[in-house]
């Protein structure tokens, strides 16, 4: 395994590296110019030429990629064109924000979805599968900003119980942080809720027709211990598999959701570095979601041998 | 299950710590959505409005516009002005400090001047006339011209970007193409740069040595009084919960809400909605006068027979009570504002557009009209301009991008089937429009021109005459002469112009008419 763990390792090198290769040039072949964007509207061609010169975007495309990639190698994303601030020092400020916003979203996912998909496993035809499933429908059809507005709306401007946006550090309460992020993980969480109740409830109803679970019921187990014990156990592999799947695609759904609650995270970094063509932290962000996506799925296939020691690597 | 009781216990003590350990000082902070978040911080180094707005909090001026547009003395106690007109002595205010603590000097103010001079265009004009700035005492500079000019007062009293903000010498003397990384002023409030977190807020706080001037604020002049301890620009990027917080209260006010949203935010009881009569923006047209069918200064005269503002304002803001259809190039209501000799043009007078175009014997080559899709308040002005110039007897090929591609484009000067373009439509605040000289888009010196590249000697000279006048009522006629030449020349067409009001709690008292938002004066009402 140990070796497995490794040759995976060395393989987010070569994705590592077409990933930078791709990202510089898209940005690069894309019709924009940071250098005019930062002249503002009064700036002669003169003085747009001036500063794309001090951002280094006059030289040869493949003189800048080996300039950056040289420095990423030794850490340093560079700095922002933008900020005047290191792009790792904005990325430290904007992690916590989006981390708790990640952590909050599979915390309610996963304690919400997993136990409805039991019950709809449960249940199975009865009316609270199809409540369940009907939810889950919805969940996967509805956009994530309509629900974030909805639940604005009713708990935020009318009901007036949670705060209309932003975030509050933890270092500045804890109370308040758990406050503004309710309603935002709520919203982010919905879809995965969806997805994951659906996966548990088609993977439970799978192992719950397997004969281990009828012997288990034929010796007098309990129906909990059947459910909890035996068949989700069982049943665990393709749920990890989504909820691993889940949080690497809260990346894209952390740019919505962050915009939308005004949380200053990594989605909205993203955001602002794409409209603003802030190079620099782009380049950075999209290595890091990168990186990020590819030990999730690392992290994904190692828990498959902690849940079923039947699978060897 | 002992351990997550201790562990939930420990959490609701931290909390409740947390919460007791909320200061309890009675700091005033006023809280605030502006158009764009703060990501660069010389408003020397860029044109752009959000920077200016941040210049404007930390920084003073020698001089100043009142809101009747009348040069002011700011930072100055007076200005004299020889018998000839060349020499221009300004004496410093006594009390003036830098957030440091030390005293402002005439020695500080000359590299300030001359950094400006160097990157904004009225600074440069301005500059070309000057022969020397010199230092009588600390508090004592002089400036000799070579012959006279009233860009003197003019550039040191220009309100919107770039504004010649007075900074420390050594920050002065910065290179003017890199951006400076000391933030000392002397204005009102000082920059909190600890606590500045792009794409989450900026913050302020009061100067308290600060000196004000004994006038009543109006325009961008008289007494900048402090009246808040702190003020937080917070970044909000949707429009709507920029609005939602504003109705709960979590925010004081909005710099720019959308004018869609006005009509919900008019019904909150909680909320004023206030229209500034200076808080007003433009739009224009601007041909490229570089590329077939806009090089031929025919063709380009018929736009101003096929267009109308009305199209333009309705499609853009909607509302009546926010728009002004204004022909006047240097804006409706201000000094050199005049509608002399627009009465027959942007009527959509179709029939001698297309007059126009069969005598310049327009061949049908497209018009590229880029069309930019996501800054809300200019996304329907393209369509409007292809829906009028169509009616002509133009042929368009709109191509829509986002502002920040479109920004980039109208650098090229390659043919539009190339990369390049012919047309775009953008919007100015009036303050950077107010006369010939200030006004980017008339700078008709081909090459140096802005993009768009008109090129046209008369204009030049007409603004050069403009810049040498120092009397207000030969500047004006100079400025009617401008206006007639512009519609000659098509260096830009004005499609109307509308005002952006300010939405700010009801608690919120003191907000100061002004061409630029200002903190000084506004204060929270218990």
């Amino acid at each position: 395994m140990y070796g497995y763990l490794f040759r995976r390792l060395l393989g987010t090198i070569p994705v590592m590296l077409v990933v930078a290769v791709f990202i510089f040039l898209m940005l690069r072949l894309t019709p924009s110019d940071p250098a005019a964007i930062i002249a503002g509207d009064n700036a002669n061609a003169e003085q747009v030429a001036k500063i794309r010169g001090q951002l280094g975007l006059d030289r040869p495309m493949i003189e800048q990629f080996v300039i950056w990639s040289g420095k990423v190698l030794t850490g340093d994303f560079g700095e922002s064109f933008f900020f005047k601030k290191t792009v790792a020092s904005l990325i430290g400020e904007r992690i916590e924000p989006t981390l708790s916003l990640a952590f909050f979203t599979i915390l309610i996912a996963v304690l919400v979805a997993v136990p409805l998909g039991v019950l709809a496993a449960h249940r199975h035809g009865s009316w609270v599968d199809r409540i369940v499933m009907g939810f889950s429908v919805l969940g996967f059809s509805v956009p994530v900003f309509v629900i974030g507005y909805l639940l604005i709306y009713l708990f935020a401007v009318y009901l007036n119980w949670l705060p209309v946006q932003g975030y509050q550090r933890i270092s500045e309460g804890i109370g308040g942080w758990v406050q503004r992020l309710i309603l935002p993980s709520v919203t982010l969480s919905v879809i995965y809720i969806a997805l994951i109740a659906r996966m548990t409830r088609t993977s439970l109803l799978e192992v719950l027709s397997e004969d281990y679970i009828r012997t288990a019921r034929a010796k007098g187990q309990i129906e909990r211990k059947v459910l909890f014990r035996h068949a989700l156990r069982n049943a665990a592999v393709p749920i990890v598999t989504v909820i691993g799947l889940g949080i690497a695609l809260l990346i894209g759904g952390v740019v919505v959701t962050e915009s939308v609650f005004t949380i200053p995270g990594l989605g909205r970094l993203t955001v602002d570095a794409v409209l603003a063509r802030d190079y620099p932290t782009i380049q950075a962000v999209i290595l890091l979601f990168s990186f990020v996506y590819v030990m999730i799925n690392l992290a994904v296939d190692m828990m498959y041998t902690l849940l079923d020691p039947r699978i060897r690597y | 299950m002992h351990v997550i009781r201790k562990a939930i216990l420990a959490a609701a003590c931290t909390a409740a710590l947390a919460v007791a350990a909320t200061p309890g000082f009675a700091q005033t902070t006023l809280r605030a959505v502006m158009h764009s978040d703060l990501k660069i911080l010389d408003p020397i180094w860029t044109t752009a409005y959000i920077v200016r707005n941040h210049g404007y909090m930390i920084y003073d001026t020698l001089l100043a516009q009142d809101e009747k547009g009348a040069v002011k003395p700011q930072m100055v106690e007076k200005y004299d002005v020889s018998a000839d007109g060349k020499t221009y002595t300004f004496t410093l205010r006594d009390g003036l400090l830098w957030h440091d603590g030390k005293p402002v000097t005439a020695e500080d103010c000359i590299p300030s001047i001359k950094r400006w001079a160097a990157k904004d265009a009225m600074g440069q004009k301005m500059m070309s006339f000057v022969d020397a700035i010199d230092m009588v005492d600390a508090k004592t500079f002089t400036i000799k011209l070579k012959e006279p000019t009233g860009l003197v007062l003019l550039g040191l009293s220009k309100p919107s970007s770039n504004v010649p903000f007075m900074m420390p010498k050594r920050v002065a003397e910065t290179d003017p193409n890199k951006q400076i990384d000391d933030f000392t002023g002397s204005g009102p409030f000082v920059f909190v740069k600890d606590e500045w977190k792009p794409g989450d807020k900026t913050v302020y706080v009061k100067f308290d040595k600060y000196k004000p001037r004994s006038e009543p604020p109006s325009g961008m002049s008289g007494g900048k009084v402090a009246k808040v301890d702190r003020v937080e620009w917070r970044a909000i990027s949707d429009a709507q919960q920029a609005i939602n917080a504003l109705s709960k209260g979590e925010i004081d006010l909005v710099e720019q809400p959308s004018h869609d949203l006005l009509g919900t935010l008019k019904k909150d009881p909680g909320v004023d909605v206030i229209v500034s009569p200076l808080a007003k923006a433009q739009y224009v047209f601007r041909p490229n006068h570089l590329h077939k069918p806009f090089d031929n200064p025919k063709i380009r005269q018929a736009l101003w027979y096929a267009f109308n503002q009305e199209d333009f304002l309705m499609a853009t803001i909607g509302d009546e009570n926010y728009i002004k259809p204004c022909k006047a190039l240097f804006i409706c209501d201000t000094p050199f504002g005049s509608t002399a000799g627009t009465d027959a043009i942007l009527t959509s007078n179709f029939k001698k557009a297309q007059e126009l175009l069969k005598e310049a014997g327009y061949d049908g080559t497209p018009v590229v009209l880029m069309h930019s899709t996501d800054l809300k308040v200019l996304t329907n002005l393209a369509p409007v301009a292809k829906s009028l110039m169509e009616k002509a007897g133009f042929k368009v090929d709109m191509q829509s991008m986002d502002w920040q591609t479109l920004v980039a484009r109208r650098t090229k000067k390659d043919a539009p089937d190339a990369g390049g373009w012919n047309a775009f439509l953008t919007a100015w605040v009036t303050a950077d429009v107010m006369n010939p000289v200030s006004t980017g888009y008339l700078n008709s010196a081909c090459e140096k021109a802005l993009f768009g590249w008109p090129c046209d000697p008369q204009m030049e000279k007409l603004r050069d005459d403009f810049a040498r006048e120092t009397d207000p009522g030969k500047q004006k006629a100079i400025a009617e002469a401008v206006q007639a030449r512009n519609i000659e020349i098509t260096a830009e067409i004005p499609v109307g112009e509308y005002v952006s009001p300010i939405a700010m709690r009801k608690n919120v008292k003191g907000l100061v008419t002004a061409p630029a938002p200002v903190f000084w004066n506004l204060e929270i009402a218990k």
